[in-house]
């Protein structure tokens, strides 16, 4: 039979710090683990964005020089639609057998939740960027493998995991989650949209960094605030 | 040890729980028996820390909620209505999950005596989704035990599980009780009360209506006993 020692917790083992950490880095395995094995969220991601991508490039019919113009929106329309689709299928697969409820229970800050599907969010939508950069390039003739725009990717899709992530939550519960969760998250993403658009055509266009700092800055504001919103949010949204 | 002081919960105008005091010391199996809607689902969340109460006061483990919250997660193994695990990993990684939100020592032999005990060990690399109810409803019973927790808060164990699985567990909860482990168990079922429970509080219409020690348990007036509490309850009495 099983002797009942006294729980080993985290907070009893462990520095808070690193019991946090734990968590966090535990949810990001297990989110990874969960696709690696289920296949659904990324397939369902990447087909879209392709599809995205394909329907842009036949439906504009556009010549070489405004292509190279249009690329950063066409980008960045094809990620953020993409992304709704990840951020439902990853707070919904905490929905089936509250699996939500587990992670509830575990010995820390529920922030520390916050941050692993958000970190786990953020790891999916550059995986699906990974695939389709290479797409898009050919597809559009436009070298996107450029230092900064790699830059404003991991920057502008950190601001969008974070707030996607804290709006999916809060959307979870509903019945028409699907509608529910644009309709929420697109007016807050609007700043963060069009500021990756902007320094993302700069630095396609190879503009000075003069020009490209204040998207950049408004990217590292949301980069920074929408996790402290998390933060200080997460726990109420989720708490019955 | 949990105590609950004058807890109630409301849902919109409806009164789930109305000014409930419990106590259960530790090494104490306590059933909380009562119908369907009674209130025990609630109020068993509550004491987990998923269910925030509308007033009174709730100690776990010596912590208070919700101040200490976090703390108390760390004693506390809640099995709910629904299992809590994700269909697509299989019953090890799951285990490897939960084992790394609590930060379990050693938690490769842990899993390893649990999957025996619960003789899911044969079948531990497949998904969960392949499970029958009464294997997932197994290894949600050994989520629960995973961490060796001080307080074992279970909802309705024994539903979906065969002959040799109930007795499995009915050895394991009547050990772990002699062992210091506090369990307080929910059931509808009058044969679990009678055959586990050391003390059973009967919950009806949101409030403990009859209290009774194990030796009243044996009577064969146990059943009308039982009937009269709850008719009481409905018509507004207070605890026998």
């Amino acid at each position: 039979m099983i002797e009942p020692y006294g729980a080993h917790s985290l907070a009893a083992n462990m520095p808070r710090a690193s019991a946090y950490l734990a968590v966090v880095g535990a949810i990001v395995r297990k989110d990874l683990a969960v696709e690696w094995r289920s296949r659904q969220l990324l397939a369902s991601m990447l087909v879209f964005a392709l599809l995205v991508i394909l329907i842009f490039n036949f439906a504009l019919e556009l010549d070489a020089a405004t292509r190279s113009e249009l690329s950063a929106g066409v980008l960045w329309a094809t990620f953020a639609f993409a992304g709704t689709l990840g951020l439902n299928r990853s707070m919904a697969m905490e929905n089936d057998s509250r699996a939500l409820d587990g992670l509830l229970l575990a010995p820390v800050d529920r922030s520390a939740i916050y941050f692993g599907k958000a970190l786990a969010n953020v790891s999916f939508m550059l995986l699906v960027a990974l695939f389709t950069l290479p797409v898009y390039s050919i597809l559009y003739n436009v070298d996107l493998f450029n230092a900064g725009l790699l830059l404003v990717l991991v920057l502008g899709a950190w601001g969008y995991s974070a707030i996607g992530t804290l709006l999916a939550a809060m959307a979870m519960q509903a019945r028409s989650r699907e509608v529910l969760l644009p309709v929420l998250l697109f007016p807050l993403l609007l700043p963060v949209l069009i500021a990756a658009v902007r320094a993302s055509g700069f630095f396609l266009e190879g503009l000075a960094l003069a020009y490209i700092w204040p998207s950049l800055n408004l990217l590292i504001v949301y980069a920074v605030t929408m996790p402290a919103l998390g933060y200080m949010f997460f726990d109420f949204i989720v708490e019955e | 040890m949990i105590a609950a002081r004058g807890l109630g919960k409301r849902f919109g105008y409806r009164l789930v729980l109305e000014s409930v005091n419990l106590k259960v010391n530790p090494g104490e199996l306590v059933v909380l028996l009562g119908p369907n809607g009674a209130g025990k689902s609630t109020l068993l969340r509550i004491l987990a820390s998923l269910s925030r109460p509308t007033f009174g006061e709730v100690e776990v483990a010596g912590s208070r909620f919700p101040q200490q919250a976090a703390a108390a997660r760390a004693q506390i193994g809640f099995l709910g209505h629904k299992p809590m695990l994700h269909e697509d990993l299989s019953a090890r990684q799951n285990l490897i999950f939960y084992a790394s939100l609590y930060g379990v020592k050693r938690p490769d032999a842990r899993i390893k005596e649990l999957l025996n005990l619960f003789d899911l060990d044969p079948r531990r690399h497949e998904p969960v989704r392949t499970f029958s109810r009464g294997m997932q409803q197994r290894l949600a019973v050994a989520r629960a035990m995973l961490h060796r927790p001080k307080v074992l808060l279970l909802d309705e164990p024994h539903s979906g599980l065969d002959r040799e699985a109930i007795t499995i567990l009915d050895g394991l909860l009547r050990d772990l009780a002699k062992k210091g482990t506090t369990i307080l168990l929910a059931t509808h079922d009058l044969q679990v009360a009678q055959r586990l429970a050391q003390r059973v509080e009967v919950l009806a219409a949101g409030r403990l209506a009859a209290s009774w020690r194990r030796r009243q348990l044996a009577s064969r007036q146990f059943p009308s006993l039982y009937d009269r509490a709850l008719r009481r309850a409905q018509l507004g009495g207070q605890h026998a």
